[in-house]
């Protein structure tokens, strides 16, 4: 075990990966000579050579569509969208052919697209989106949002391994703040299990991404006022924890669900519906929601704070439910 | 507007504690046109008593529920067709309720829980859920899912939980503590909002045994004949149970269970009172139109005189005693029929001279009688007045209304021969107009030396008060 940065961890997962299984290869923009625009790719290209680090033209349907044609080939690509907002350019890719190739000829799609996503940096709008809900509406693909070191890891593994193209979304916001305890050797973090981050009785958190730890701070200044949160990360987004969702809204009773991506059809949307379908006669109040405004992020930093959700925020919604 | 089609006509919701409605009277027959909004028929349920206007313009085309039944909220009572709509099978006619001088009686009526004001729609709502829940402040009137859930899983009625949550909604953990803790409220939050739940019973027996309550104490659960619980024999009769009559049941036999009934009487010397009334029932009937009865001058030292015993004007409210300081007073109406009564209340009274109390009782009272109230006029009393000597009764002992800590009683004003003093201080016979007065009060909260203190202090107001005092 060593404590490393949520980036490292990453970084580590991935050489691992490469250095145990000869399919698995990195096409992206800048990801070899480079080192990669986070430096995730620092120095792989010199250990495992052009052919495995592949520097790719200006262009994300390019990227997919090798990656695609690579898989249905049987290697294992792991490509790089520079931003995840790129993702947009390789939509056709992924939701046309990827998502559904299995469904139509059977062949498995093993690509794993790394997205570094997320606000708080004063990106602006095209360098902080969190598109992740854009994505989960299309059946045949799998996402996941780590928001810790170790899961990083994990769930890089457990993407790289799955049979299906998985979308990974990595916070940028969290690269070199989160530090955390990672096992030396591999292991997989199963997609589709949402991790308790924090054991409380009274109100429960639904998030994921960085925004697990503004409920953490904000969940800390609510246990001084005695009320006891539990934030629950749903860590996979696609297929996403449901019963772990469920457990959690019946403990408690109360529910907010948080996410850093933009409300209207945001994923809390789903979330908040299950629940309401699902644990109706367990409720105690209304489910809350908190979420990003429906605008693109803002440059501003004073923009960009009243934008993402911040601890005071969800610390208000939290006394909010406490007090219902 | 005309209707171009059917419109059903429903029950409305009278209060969100409200669930089922009595029909009292169809003023429209089948067949008989209808404008919009014109009244169609009196309903009556456990609250208050209203006409329900009707929804579209037209014919009445059916009458679904007949006078004397009793259905939940939202049920379906009556079609309005377009004019030229064939009309179904008329109705039978109504038998018209007797009308006769209302001179209040026994007790309260309507459960002295609140509701938010939810009244007279003018279109009818479609149901919402039956509350069990006693309803004070906004809060108490909804009941989570989960908390309905474990109330029904446990048998517990919510609105005997005390609650914690917003405007005292019962949280979860409101209802999983009151049920660790057996289901009594002993540590009940003194929230305004909190239940009037009944708290233990006092260590001490009252001074004097309470009477029979005044009302069968066995709430009929259904109205309807068909359930009869035992067959009618020969000679008897039998009548729905309305859902006033109802209510009054449920309160009557909640209060005796909740409340220790003392009760303690005095003799007063209505002398002055009778001649400043003669003085003044002139002018006040030629300048504003009201009559000052007596009640109405009982009622004004009553007021003055709990201002010196807010313990009579408070209420044991979980391990609390709660004062005021204000006197919300209520007065027992009968109801035309007289198969009810209801106890209307005249709020903040502290900050009313005679006519104020006057203008305001008679307000009330005819509004009680035209069945006008809002459910607002029936909640929030602290303090009641009850007048059953309009008949000629000297005594009585009325069941409190919950959760109020005392209920006085007036009787009939008879001249009697009494023990006066001549102007050398020999005792010797006059005839004066004397009334008794009784306090009923609950013995858990008010010792009897209180309860006759006050006595003595309200006659003593009643025989030496000056025209000016009132």
């Amino acid at each position: 075990m060593a404590e490393i940065t949520y980036i490292q961890a990453i970084s580590n997962g991935l050489r691992e990966e490469m250095r145990r299984d000869d399919r698995v290869f990195v096409i992206g923009e800048d990801v070899g000579v480079y080192g990669g625009a986070f430096k995730v790719t620092l120095g792989f290209q010199d250990e495992f050579g052009p052919w495995r680090v592949i520097d790719s033209p200006l262009s994300e349907t390019a990227i997919i569509g090798a990656c695609t044609g690579a898989s249905i080939m049987g290697l294992r690509p792991v490509a790089e969208m520079q931003f995840s907002d790129f993702v947009s350019c390789a939509w056709d890719h992924i939701v046309t052919v990827a998502a559904k190739q299995h469904y139509r000829a059977g062949t498995p799609v093993p690509i794993t697209i790394r997205l570094p996503s997320g606000g708080g940096f004063s990106g602006g709008p095209f360098h902080s989106q969190n598109p992740e809900s854009s994505f989960a509406h299309i059946p045949g693909l799998k996402i996941v949002c780590p928001s810790t070191p170790e899961d990083a890891k994990g769930l890089l593994a457990s993407a790289i391994h799955d049979p299906n193209p998985v979308l990974y979304f990595e916070h940028k916001h969290l690269y070199r703040r989160i530090k955390g305890e990672v096992p030396d050797e591999r292991y997989e973090t199963p997609i589709g299990k949402a991790r308790v981050h924090r054991e409380g009785t009274d109100v429960s958190v639904i998030t994921w991404g960085a925004m697990v730890y503004t409920a953490g701070e904000a969940a800390q200044q609510l246990e001084e006022d005695g009320v006891s949160v539990e934030i629950v990360d749903l860590r996979s987004i696609l297929p996403w924890d449901k019963q772990a969702v469920l457990a959690s809204a019946e403990k408690t009773s109360k529910v907010l669900v948080l996410h850093e991506d933009t409300r209207t059809g945001g994923f809390g949307a789903e979330i908040v519906a299950t629940i309401a379908e699902e644990a109706f006669e367990s409720l105690d109040a209304p489910i809350k929601r908190i979420a990003a405004p429906d605008t693109p992020v803002p440059f501003s930093p004073p923009l960009e704070k009243a934008y993402i959700p911040q601890v005071d925020d969800v610390v208000a919604g939290l006394r909010e439910l406490a007090e219902y | 507007m005309a209707a171009t089609q059917t419109v059903d006509v429903v029950m409305p919701q009278m209060g969100v504690s409200v669930s089922e409605g009595t029909v009292t009277k169809w003023l429209k027959q089948v067949g008989e046109k209808i404008e919009a909004d014109e009244s169609l028929l009196e309903i009556s349920t456990d609250k208050v008593d209203t006409e329900v206007p009707s929804p579209g313009t037209g014919v009445v085309a059916e009458i679904l529920v007949q006078e004397g039944e009793t259905v939940d909220v939202g049920t379906k009572l009556a079609v309005i067709a377009p004019e030229g709509a064939e009309a179904s099978a008329p109705a039978e006619a109504p038998p018209e309720p007797a009308t006769q001088e209302a001179a209040a009686e026994v007790a309260q009526a309507a459960p002295a829980e609140a509701t938010p004001p939810t009244r007279e729609e003018p279109a009818p709502a479609p149901a919402a859920q039956p509350q069990p829940a006693a309803a004070t402040g906004d809060g108490r009137a909804f009941v989570s899912p989960v908390v309905a859930r474990i109330a029904a899983e446990h048998g517990v009625d919510p609105g005997r939980v005390p609650g914690t949550g917003r405007g005292g909604r019962v949280t979860k953990q409101d209802i999983l503590q009151f049920i660790e803790q057996g289901g009594e409220p002993t540590e009940a939050p003194s929230e305004p909002e909190a239940v009037q739940a009944p708290p233990k019973a006092p260590p001490e027996p009252p001074a004097a045994p309470a009477e029979a309550p005044p009302e069968p104490p066995r709430p009929a659960r259904t109205a309807a004949p068909a359930a009869a619980e035992a067959e009618l024999t020969p000679g008897e009769q039998e009548e729905p149970v309305t859902a006033m009559r109802r209510g009054i049941a449920e309160h009557m036999r909640r209060s005796l269970d909740t409340a220790a009934h003392v009760t303690s009487a005095i003799e007063v010397d209505m002398s002055r009172v009778v001649a400043i009334r003669e003085k003044l029932k002139p002018e006040f009937q030629k300048s504003y139109g009201v009559n000052p009865t007596y009640l109405v001058f009982i009622a004004r030292a009553v007021v003055e005189t709990l201002k010196d015993y807010p313990w009579i004007n408070g209420e044991l409210r979980g391990d609390k005693i709660v004062t005021r300081n204000f006197v919300n007073l209520g007065f027992a109406v009968e109801l035309t029929d007289g198969k009810g009564l209801i106890v209307p209340v005249v709020k903040s009274t502290e900050g009313l001279n005679l006519l104020g109390i006057t203008r305001a009782v008679t307000d009330i009272a005819e509004r009680a009688r035209s069945k006008r109230l809002t459910p607002e006029d029936v909640q929030g009393g602290t303090f009641t007045i009850t007048n059953p000597g309009g008949y000629g009764t000297f005594h009585g002992t009325p069941v409190i209304s919950q959760p109020q800590a005392a209920i006085l009683g007036t009787y009939a004003l008879v001249k009697r021969p009494w023990v006066v003093q001549d102007d050398r201080g020999q005792d010797t016979l006059g005839i004066r107009p004397i009334m008794n007065l009784t306090l009923t009060y609950d013995h858990r909260l008010i010792d009897g030396a209180l309860a006759g203190r006050f006595l003595r202090d309200l006659r003593e107001r009643l025989q030496t008060w000056g025209e000016a005092d009132y």
